[in-house]
């Protein structure tokens, strides 16, 4: 090696938005199930970071693009999966143009922007991410970037927000102690009738009998749940299903599609539910 | 080998009624006496083609096995059976007649074998059939969707329910595709749901019924009203169904007499009312979805579960009563403070909206006691005072149903807490015998944990030996180069990338190093022979094997727990919790460990049964159920002991295979090779002969197994 390439580190451009992060320009449509809104906004003045918990599809992430909107700061959503490390958040070096240039990792860019970094599914991503929760949960807010040499310190537009699933039966699934202790909790649940043929016509157009009898398979399907279901079908399905409705799919089929095949694979849990869907359409 | 054509021509021929006689009398022969001989019998079966002969001889030797009084009323009733019934018919009746007896008795059996002609509607275009067994998990799984909770599906001659369970038919064929016969029992299943949701069984049949002049007619005509009642309903709730229904029948009822039954407000007591009304003379209409209804029945069940769920109710309501005392400053006076509030009419779902009160003031209750309220409602249509009123004491009423007889728990409901019941493999009949074995889980009272250190000390070399070949196994981070995505730049590829770049060739993207750790991501399950014939140096051996494993497992840092397992007789299998997955490998466990004593027998296949249901909550890529044992499977009376035994326990060794669970046996049983290759499969067992080498080779071969 006679000419060793000496690594040279750009400066990190400080305000440029990346492709993860996003304003939300429009109003996403939201219905508040209580009084999530209201407490979100004091956790957002107080610096508290907010946890959310609630079965998939009730709304969490809907939710989290209607703070953005209402607050007015970039979104930035990191879907976690079991292979998701602590550097895949803070951020890393990559090698360009014979350099070492440094990327922030999402958490670290919605921290130097001031925005919501919003972290789907925590329990999902790898134990060594709690490393980079904990200092910024509490109130050091402070993200610590080993690599890089950098201790960044969160502004105060800043929020962490994290989504949560409490129905997982397993206990590598479950949110430690020490973490969830830094958080204020937000429950979410399936809404009530009402709202959820609300929701559904909004979202879809389906006329109001439709909606109320897909309402009624849901609750069928909801009773399954620790019967052989690990979930019942949730407000999303019900959209899904009604959206294939409204595309001229005939109602047995749009719930065999959207609803039965979506929440399991079991041949005989799978015919019950078709078995339900056709006992209402 | 033969190929002398008379032999094969002769044993196509009927048997004669001599060689059938023979062939009776020693089958039968505990319940044949002078007055009652196998002669008759013979001679009824002497006419019959030698294939139906067949039939009739391996059942009767089959079902001797459970009962000979049950055989020589199958032999008798046979001969007729076979002229109405085809051959899965028969075997319908046979199986069903088995079951009655498996449930309540001779009698009846008995009966069942007598009402053969019933089963002659069950036979016919058999290839369009369906059998109960096809369809029992799907339609369980559909009423539970419709009802919110589990009700138990069992097959008996006609439909019915007793509120608690579903009784449906054990064939239907009336149709002649599957998919109509499936909309039969579907339809069926839906009323008889509807029966009980919606309060059939509220009135006195019947006392109803008494004051015809023929009661049996009046309750045939109650059941079409209240069919008719019910049918509008399901038209409300589930049209999809109705519609379907309507559609296979090819009409619809519509009759004017019957309207008062069709609105939303109707109940029995409607039907009740119009049966005055009816010439009750006059033929009762039916059609094929309709069921029967069976008052006594249902009244008991009835009555069970309402005792059953006042306590409950009682209990729950003194909880919430403390909580809110807690909470709040003044605590209120007078003996009645909580209050129902029932909404007038129903809602469209026929369902009672109500709201519980506490001092007059709404609360909103908690899921259970919301559920318990909503199933008495369904009962009773009001809540009492008296199951408003909390229970004395704290509410400590939950053990009234404990009992420990086990000739009690067979009877009594099955909703008892902490006893399960589990099916068993009759290989004979090739069926299950549905709810056979009554389980109990119990715990292993800590006992002496000086056990413990005194085999560490033993084994002193022997352990640091486990210990270092243990650890060598367990998954340490793996720093993984030249990966294209990673943590971290590896710089060594990057300096050749850069060299190879320089000299014009292509450059590498594989630029970053991962450190992945490889998890074992397993679970293991140990079962541990805990039968009288492990007393003295095996159940040492036994437990000094635990203590090693349990060493090494916890290098290791897999995730285990170990059950013992012995009974005696089918309704008392006992599993014994030695460690749970979820519990910590401390001094209780060690304490456990060293207080493993030999109890009765081994009653195999219902352990594994339950181990599997507890292995497969578990969430691993791999699961293994690890037997160590000393010998056959084997109980007390009833044949398990032999080829019943090991046919139960190969079936549910296939069950939990199927559930995707390993198994492996540790047997120190030197006659093990004549049938643990049949139950474990021929590399899924070891042997090891020399007992006092047990505890170091249980680990030894856990390690093999592994890795």
């Amino acid at each position: 090696m006679s000419n060793p390439m000496p690594a040279k580190i750009t400066p990190p451009e400080k305000k440029r938005l990346q492709p993860e992060a996003r304003m939300i320009e429009r109003e996403p449509y939201y219905e508040p199930i209580g009084d999530e809104i209201a407490l979100f906004e004091s956790a957002y003045t107080s610096q508290i970071p907010v946890l959310l918990k609630g079965p998939t599809g009730c709304g969490k992430t809907r939710f989290m693009e209607y703070i953005a909107w209402k607050l007015k700061r970039p979104l930035i959503t990191v879907s976690c999966h079991d292979d998701l490390t602590a550097a895949d958040l803070v951020g890393r070096y990559l090698i360009t143009n014979n350099e070492t240039v440094w990327v922030d990792g999402p958490l670290a860019h919605a921290v130097r922007i001031g925005g919501i970094c919003y972290l789907d599914e925590v329990v999902e991503a790898r134990k060594d991410t709690t490393v980079v929760i904990h200092p910024l949960a509490d109130d050091r807010r402070i993200l610590p970037m080993e690599k890089h040499g950098e201790l960044l310190r969160a502004p105060a537009e800043f929020v962490l927000a994290l989504s949560y699933n409490p129905g997982y039966q397993s206990v590598l699934k479950e949110l430690k102690q020490s973490t969830r202790q830094r958080f204020i909790a937000i429950e979410f649940a399936y809404p009530n009738e009402t709202l959820e043929s609300k929701i559904i016509v909004t979202e879809t157009g389906l006329d109001t009998e439709t909606t109320h009898e897909l309402i009624k398979l849901a609750q069928l399907t909801r009773n399954l749940k620790g019967n052989g279901l690990d979930e019942g079908a949730s407000t999303r399905l019900l959209v899904h299903a009604a959206k294939l409705m409204q595309r001229g799919i005939t109602p047995r089929a749009a719930c065999h599609s959207a609803i039965a095949s979506a929440l399991t694979d079991d041949p005989e849990m799978l015919r019950a539910i078709n078995e339900l869907a056709s006992s209402i359409f | 080998m033969s190929t002398d054509p008379r032999l094969t021509l002769v044993a196509n021929e009927p048997l004669t009624a001599g060689a059938l006689d023979d062939r009776l009398d020693s089958l039968l022969n505990p319940v044949l006496s002078s007055r009652r001989t196998a002669a008759p019998l013979a001679q009824t079966l002497a006419p019959l083609e030698r294939h139906l002969q067949d039939f009739v001889l391996n059942w009767v030797e089959v079902i001797c096995r459970t009962n000979y009084e049950m055989a020589y009323q199958f032999a008798a009733a046979a001969p007729e059976a076979l002229k109405q019934l085809d051959p899965a018919g028969a075997e319908a009746w046979v199986i069903q007649a088995m079951d009655a007896y498996d449930r309540e008795g001779l009698y009846r059996g008995g009966e069942v074998f007598k009402n053969f002609a019933d089963y002659a509607a069950l036979a016919g275009a058999s290839v369009h059939a369906v059998g109960f067994e096809e369809i029992a998990h799907v339609l369980e799984l559909f009423v539970c969707g419709l009802a919110g909770r589990r009700m138990k599906i069992e097959s008996a001659l006609h439909a019915y329910t007793d509120t608690e369970t579903l009784y449906l038919p054990p064939r239907v064929a009336a149709r002649a595709t599957k998919d109509e016969n499936f909309l039969i029992y579907k339809s069926l299943a839906a009323l008889l749901w509807a029966q009980s949701r919606h309060g059939t069984f509220n009135a006195d049949l019947n006392a109803a019924c008494a004051v015809y002049t023929e009661p049996a007619r009046a309750l045939e005509w109650l059941n079409y009203l209240e069919t008719v009642r019910l049918e509008a309903y399901i038209k409300r709730a589930l049209p999809g169904l109705a519609r379907d229904a309507t559609a296979l029948r090819g009409f619809a009822a519509n009759d004017p007499r019957y309207a008062v039954l069709e609105s939303l407000s109707a109940t029995v007591y409607d039907s009740i009312a119009l049966l005055a009304k009816l010439p009750l003379d006059a033929e009762v209409p039916r059609h094929t979805c309709m069921a029967t209804l069976r008052p006594q029945e249902a009244a008991a069940a009835r009555a069970s579960r309402l005792a059953r769920e006042k306590d409950e109710l009682q209990s729950l309501l003194t909880a919430l009563l403390e909580e809110y005392d807690k909470n709040s400053d003044e605590s209120g006076e007078g003996d009645q403070r909580f209050s129902v509030d029932i909404a007038k009419a129903p809602s469209e779902d026929g369902k009672l909206a109500f709201d519980l009160r506490l001092d007059g003031n709404p609360i909103a209750p908690p899921d259970n006691v919301r559920n318990l309220l909503d199933s008495i409602l369904q009962d009773l249509g009001e809540i009492p005072d008296d199951y408003l009123s909390p229970a004395g004491d704290g509410g400590v009423r939950k053990d009234k149903h404990e009992t420990n007889d086990p000739a009690e728990v067979w009877k009594s409901v099955y909703h008892e807490g902490d006893v399960l019941f589990y099916n068993e493999w009759d290989h004979k009949r090739r069926h299950y015998r549905k709810n056979w074995c009554v389980l109990r889980e119990l715990d292993v009272q800590p006992g002496d944990g000086g056990f413990v250190t005194a085999t560490l000390a033993k084994y002193a070399p022997q352990v640091k030996q486990l210990r270092r070949t243990f650890e060598m196994l367990r998954g340490e981070d793996k720093l993984e180069k030249r990966m294209t995505h990673g943590d971290d730049i590896d710089l060594d590829a990057v300096i050749a990338a850069y060299a190879d770049m320089h000299s014009g060739m292509e450059l590498s993207e594989r630029l970053l190093v991962k450190r992945r750790k490889s998890e074992r991501d397993l679970a293991v399950m140990f079962m541990v022979d805990m039968s009288g014939s492990t007393k003295g140096w095996i159940n040492d051996a036994e437990r000094e094997a635990l203590v090693l494993l349990t060493e090494a497992l916890e290098i290791l840092g897999d995730r285990y727990a170990i059950y013992g397992f012995s009974g005696i007789t089918r309704k008392r299998c006992e599993i014994f919790r030695v460690k749970r997955f979820d519990e910590p490998h401390g001094d209780i466990v060690k304490s456990r460990i060293a207080s493993i004593i030999p109890h009765d027998y081994t009653r195999m296949g219902v352990a594994i049964r339950h181990l599997a249901t507890l292995l497969n909550a578990v969430d691993a890529r791999t699961k293994l159920l690890i037997t160590l044992s000393d010998g056959k499977p084997d109980d007390y009376s009833d044949n398990y002991r032999g080829e019943y035994g090991i046919e139960d326990t190969r079936q549910a060794l296939i069950e939990a295979h199927r559930g995707g669970i390993k198994s492996f046996c540790i047997t120190i049983d030197h006659e093990a090779r004549d049938y643990l290759p049949h139950m474990y499969g021929a590399a899924n067992w070891t042997l090891v002969d020399d007992v006092s080498r047990l505890p170091l080779k249980v680990a030894d071969i856990y390690r093999r197994l592994t890795t």
